[in-house]
């Protein structure tokens, strides 16, 4: 499903003369509408397909009309391309602020995948307006926010140019009661350890095993038992989903059967029912109970699939496998699980995450490690994947534990041709480009890894690990808490250390002196570069536990088969 | 109008014109980049208008210090391409950097200016690239449009400049994506074997070269034997798909699927494979073992496992856990009696009894229990097997055996 769908649905669209769809690709279309209109983001991948369609047509003498329409902005750099293509003249631009799309009650999607990629890796500030913007429209909304805490290079440039936004617009939100009383910006990386992790939660599993896409998700024949395919809505509006879908999901398949019975015994009530009753029966219950019924009957195959790919893929060895490298137990062991998972062509995705989180939790593999797992991925997995490990090098997911001679090299070198004030900075530039992780040090300091006298109990979990088998508390989830809890970051100056700072906390509160105790309860939490639905659900049970109430706010939804899917270079 | 004067002792105004374009580009780490990479000055209320983000702004405050008598604009016209410009700036002349807005303009002047070999325009535009380097956000900015607008040749100059030959490596590597042709992709890969990656990637691209020669050549000659139909196992097990660009261990599998009698000197036999690209003994027997299972052929396991000692006596060894051989060969369906001798090597005694159960080999579960001493259990276990089987019979006299001194 594409955030177009979730808007104007294929029928919508027909009844306003739209007369087909198409996906903008390398490839021409065959239609005979005279006007074609492209809704699309700016990418300039996507500008050359455009200007090959308008070509061709012009090639065959077709005349047609062209409207492109960017969403949520046009840079320039299309129009540039457009130009160069000779079709700027032919078509005509527009923009569609869209920001915002609303997947549930409580999560708000940029839809903008994209993000994690060009800014983590490439660099590219492109979309930092976009989420200026987004905050800018909640504010205005929802606002004013009293206060605002974040931490991240980027989360910190978009609360700055969303300040400055605000300052100049000329909105007076003066006096208005706010509904969001409070926001927390975050960047992925300061957290890449819970995006890695895989997801024990319903919700989450059901992404990891079947890909969620702007809420709504695909079940194949092997769900449904029987030869179709069917698209669900996974929303709060389901009743049996949102019941389960921050459940561990130990605790899923009990409650479905539970469930099942009861509905089993409502069914069969109707066996001692006279006519009067029947009748009542089918026009008042029988609907509701039908759609119980359905819903169930999916949930329950979901779970069936799901149980049935992992112990085919040796699900239990893995996650104790991520469990050790979560402690920091066994690493040896661990190396030589994630050695023969590679080996065994299991699946090329799987195989780079587990070696991204032995990575990122040991502060990079040790170097005779690092050469032999990617000797060894390569011969399994494809030569080409050199390019991948360049990237992950690069993103600082996938390191080697050297004393950075590369990079001194490199560094002298460049220093010869500028002056030492910018030497410094190029220092600086590089040290943040090959960011040390210190997971141990921050996982000690924050208790990250809960001390357990018998079994945890995933039912009544007493803290956010149980979003993870009770192994691990999310880090950017704990982090939330304790800034939360002492409403600044005092008192968190060694954690902060260890991640690399670039936190801050400001109150502004401009004319509000006594703001509304709800809107205090109120959390705007905005993830740049993705959010995973195991984090939502961490912070939803915080939320129950301290009586907040979180609102997440997302460039995208993600987990680690994305993160590890974003790294992979595929044709130019 | 941003311009430059070149001849005799303009470096120094070079640089200052250059430096004007520190307004813009300016990038302290604590401050927010203000000009986001469309050009749009980030916060501004005019959106219509596209500026350009590496001339305009800011360029203003410094043109009236470059100002020039007005004979030298005699001839000006603002309608010179680069080759042109570069020209006239080669020549002392006043020439307006204006019309090459674009950064694309731009660089395309830097390649004129390189092929016009003088050192002096190439410093001035070099100056340029060098205030870029120092701004680590434009400069990213500026490497991933490149990228983004596949202009190969100016990506490649820029990092070349930089010093970054690791990645200049990388980026000419990563244009083998984009041809189809295997032969062009050969020769392609074959070229990029001398570039500056570093050690290692360098013979990993080596061996991609080589991987994919190889490829070529089995996939030609097993296209041949398909065709002529004289071979059993092509007749038995037709080719699913071709073998090119497939990764080394899918190449290895397939070899010891349709070439495991092969004697080490053709290019399709397993072992020269395992020769050529110094594969591990513990992925050589994994995926041997995979493919023997696959054909059912179960002597060839048994061999893979047989070695024989100095003293002439055979034994059975695994560079790979023997659990992991007992799944493969079940998921191949291989019959218990064969499963069952895998699942007797089995070290660890815990798995060993879960394997077993698991996969019904009973006489091993039944042999573990006596040895272990476990009445218990092995009473337990006597309602698995069939009534009145051979197996039910072993249990029942291991039983009644009064010699056993069982442990509970």
């Amino acid at each position: 499903m594409s955030p177009l769908d979730r808007i104007a649905n294929v029928s919508i669209l027909k009844q306003h003369e739209v007369d087909k769809l198409y996906k903008v690709e390398n490839r021409p279309t065959s239609s005979t509408s005279d006007q074609f209109c492209f809704l699309v983001r700016p990418r300039i991948k996507t500008m050359k397909y455009i200007a090959d369609i308008i070509n061709a047509d012009k090639m065959a003498g077709r005349s047609r009309k062209y409207k492109i329409i960017f969403s949520p902005q046009k840079f320039y750099a299309c129009e540039m391309v457009l130009e160069e293509e000779g079709v700027f003249g032919d078509v005509s631009c527009d923009e569609w602020s869209f920001y915002l799309l609303p997947l549930d009650d409580d999560i708000i999607s940029m839809e903008l995948p994209e993000f994690f990629r060009d800014y983590f890796l490439e660099g590219d500030h492109r979309w930092i307006n976009c989420v200026a913007r987004a905050l800018q429209l909640l504010n205005s909304l929802y606002g004013p926010f009293s206060k605002a805490y974040g931490i991240g290079r980027c989360a910190k440039m978009s609360y700055e140019l969303w300040r400055d936004l605000e300052e100049e617009s000329e909105s007076d939100s003066q006096g208005r009661k706010p509904e969001i009383g409070n926001i927390f910006l975050m960047d992925r990386d300061t957290d890449y350890v819970t995006a890695l992790c895989s997801q024990v939660v319903y919700e989450g599993l059901v992404d990891d095993t079947f890909r969620i896409k702007c809420g709504s998700v695909d079940f194949g024949p092997d769900v449904t038992s029987s030869d179709k395919s069917i698209k669900v809505l996974l929303n709060s509006q389901d009743k049996v989903f949102s019941q389960i879908r921050n459940e561990h999901f130990s605790s899923v398949f009990g409650f479905l059967s539970q469930k099942s019975r009861n509905l089993q015994a409502q069914y069969d009530r109707r066996r001692g029912m006279d006519i009067k009753q029947m009748k009542n029966f089918v026009s008042q219950e029988l609907k509701g109970l039908k759609q119980e019924h359905r819903l169930l009957s999916l949930h329950i195959g979901a779970c069936e699939s799901i149980m049935k790919k992992k112990t085919k893929q040796d699900f239990q060895e893995m996650i104790k496998t991520e469990h050790s490298l979560l402690e920091g137990f066994d690493i040896r062991e661990s190396t030589s699980f994630i050695e023969e998972h590679i080996d065994r062509q299991v699946s090329p995705i799987e195989s780079l995450r587990l070696m991204c989180l032995l990575s990122i939790t040991e502060n990079g593999l040790i170097p005779k490690d690092y050469r032999s797992l990617k000797t060894q991925y390569l011969q399994s997995y494809g030569p080409e994947h050199l390019l991948t490990f360049h990237n992950l090098k690069r993103i600082g997911l996938l390191t080697e534990q050297s004393p950075g001679e590369t990079l001194t090299a490199v560094e002298s070198k460049v220093s010869k041709l500028v002056t030492d004030r910018a030497a410094g900075k190029i220092t600086d530039a590089f040290n943040s480009l090959a960011r040390k992780s210190n997971f141990r040090g921050i996982s000690k300091k924050l208790g990250l890894i809960p001390r357990v006298d018998g079994e945890y109990d995933l039912k009544m979990p007493r803290d956010m690990a149980y979003v993870f088998s009770g192994a691990y508390i999310p880090l950017s989830c704990k982090i939330i808490e304790q800034v939360l809890e002492r409403k600044s970051w005092l008192g968190l100056e060694e954690v902060l250390r260890l991640l690399n700072g670039n936190e801050f906390s400001v109150t502004e509160s401009a004319g509000e002196d006594s703001p509304a105790w709800e809107s205090q309860r109120i959390i705007l939490t905005v993830f740049l570069g993705g959010c995973t639905f195991s984090e939502i659900a961490a912070l939803r049970f915080l939320g129950k536990e301290k009586g907040y109430k979180f609102i997440f706010l997302t460039t995208a939804i993600t987990n680690s088969a994305r993160m590890m899917e974003a790294m992979i270079e595929t044709k130019a | 109008m941003l311009t430059i004067h070149c001849g005799q002792n303009h470096l120094k105004e070079s640089k200052r014109a250059v430096n004007s374009l520190r307004d813009i580009v300016d990038d302290d780490d604590d401050d927010l980049e203000k000009v986001s990479w469309s050009g749009d000055p980030v916060g501004s209320k005019c959106r219509s208008t596209p500026s350009y983000s590496l001339s305009d702004t800011g360029v203003k405050n410094y043109a009236p210090e470059l100002r020039r008598p007005k004979a030298e604009y005699k001839d000006y016209s603002s309608d010179w391409s680069p080759k042109d410009t570069v020209r006239r700036m080669q020549r002392g002349k006043v020439c307006s950097l204006e019309r090459f807005r674009s950064l694309q303009d731009k660089l395309v002047l830097l390649d004129e200016a390189v092929a016009g070999h003088d050192g002096n325009i190439i410093t001035a535009v070099k100056i340029l690239f060098q205030e870029l380097e120092v701004r680590q956000v434009a400069l990213c900015h500026l490497i991933h449009f490149l990228k983004e607008t596949s202009e190969q040749k100016l990506l490649l100059d820029l990092l070349r400049f930089l010093d970054r030959t690791e990645e200049v490596a990388l980026s000419q590597y990563r244009e083998h994506l984009n041809i189809q042709d295997v032969e062009k992709r050969r020769e392609f890969l074959k070229g990029c074997i001398g570039l500056p990656f570093s050690a290692e990637d360098t013979s990993h691209v080596q061996d991609h070269y080589t991987l994919l020669e190889r490829q070529i050549i089995i996939e030609a000659n097993d296209r041949h034997l398909e065709t002529a139909g004289q071979s059993e196992i092509f007749r038995k097990y037709p080719r699913k798909a071709s073998i090119l660009n497939m990764p080394l261990v899918t190449t290895l599998f397939y070899s010891c699927f349709y070439h495991y009698t092969e004697a080490e000197g053709t290019f399709s036999s397993p072992t020269n494979l395992k020769k050529t690209f110094k594969i591990p003994d513990k992925q050589y027997v994994l995926t041997a073992l995979a493919a023997r299972a696959k054909l059912r052929a179960w002597n060839d396991v048994d061999a893979l496992f047989t070695t024989k000692n100095w003293l002439g006596y055979t034994k059975k060894k695994a560079p790979i856990g023997f659990h992991r051989v007992v799944e493969i060969l079940q998921r191949n369906n291989a019959p218990v009696q064969v499963l069952q001798e895998y699942v007797r090597l089995v070290e660890d005694v815990e798995t060993q009894l879960n394997l077993a159960t698991k996969y019904k080999c009973h006489d091993v579960v039944i042999d573990t229990y006596r040895d272990l001493k476990d009445r218990i259990q092995l009473a337990a276990y006597r309602c698995k097997v069939e009534r009145g089987s051979a197996e039910e019979e072993k249990i029942d006299s291991i039983l009644n055996n009064t010699q056993i001194r069982w442990k509970n």
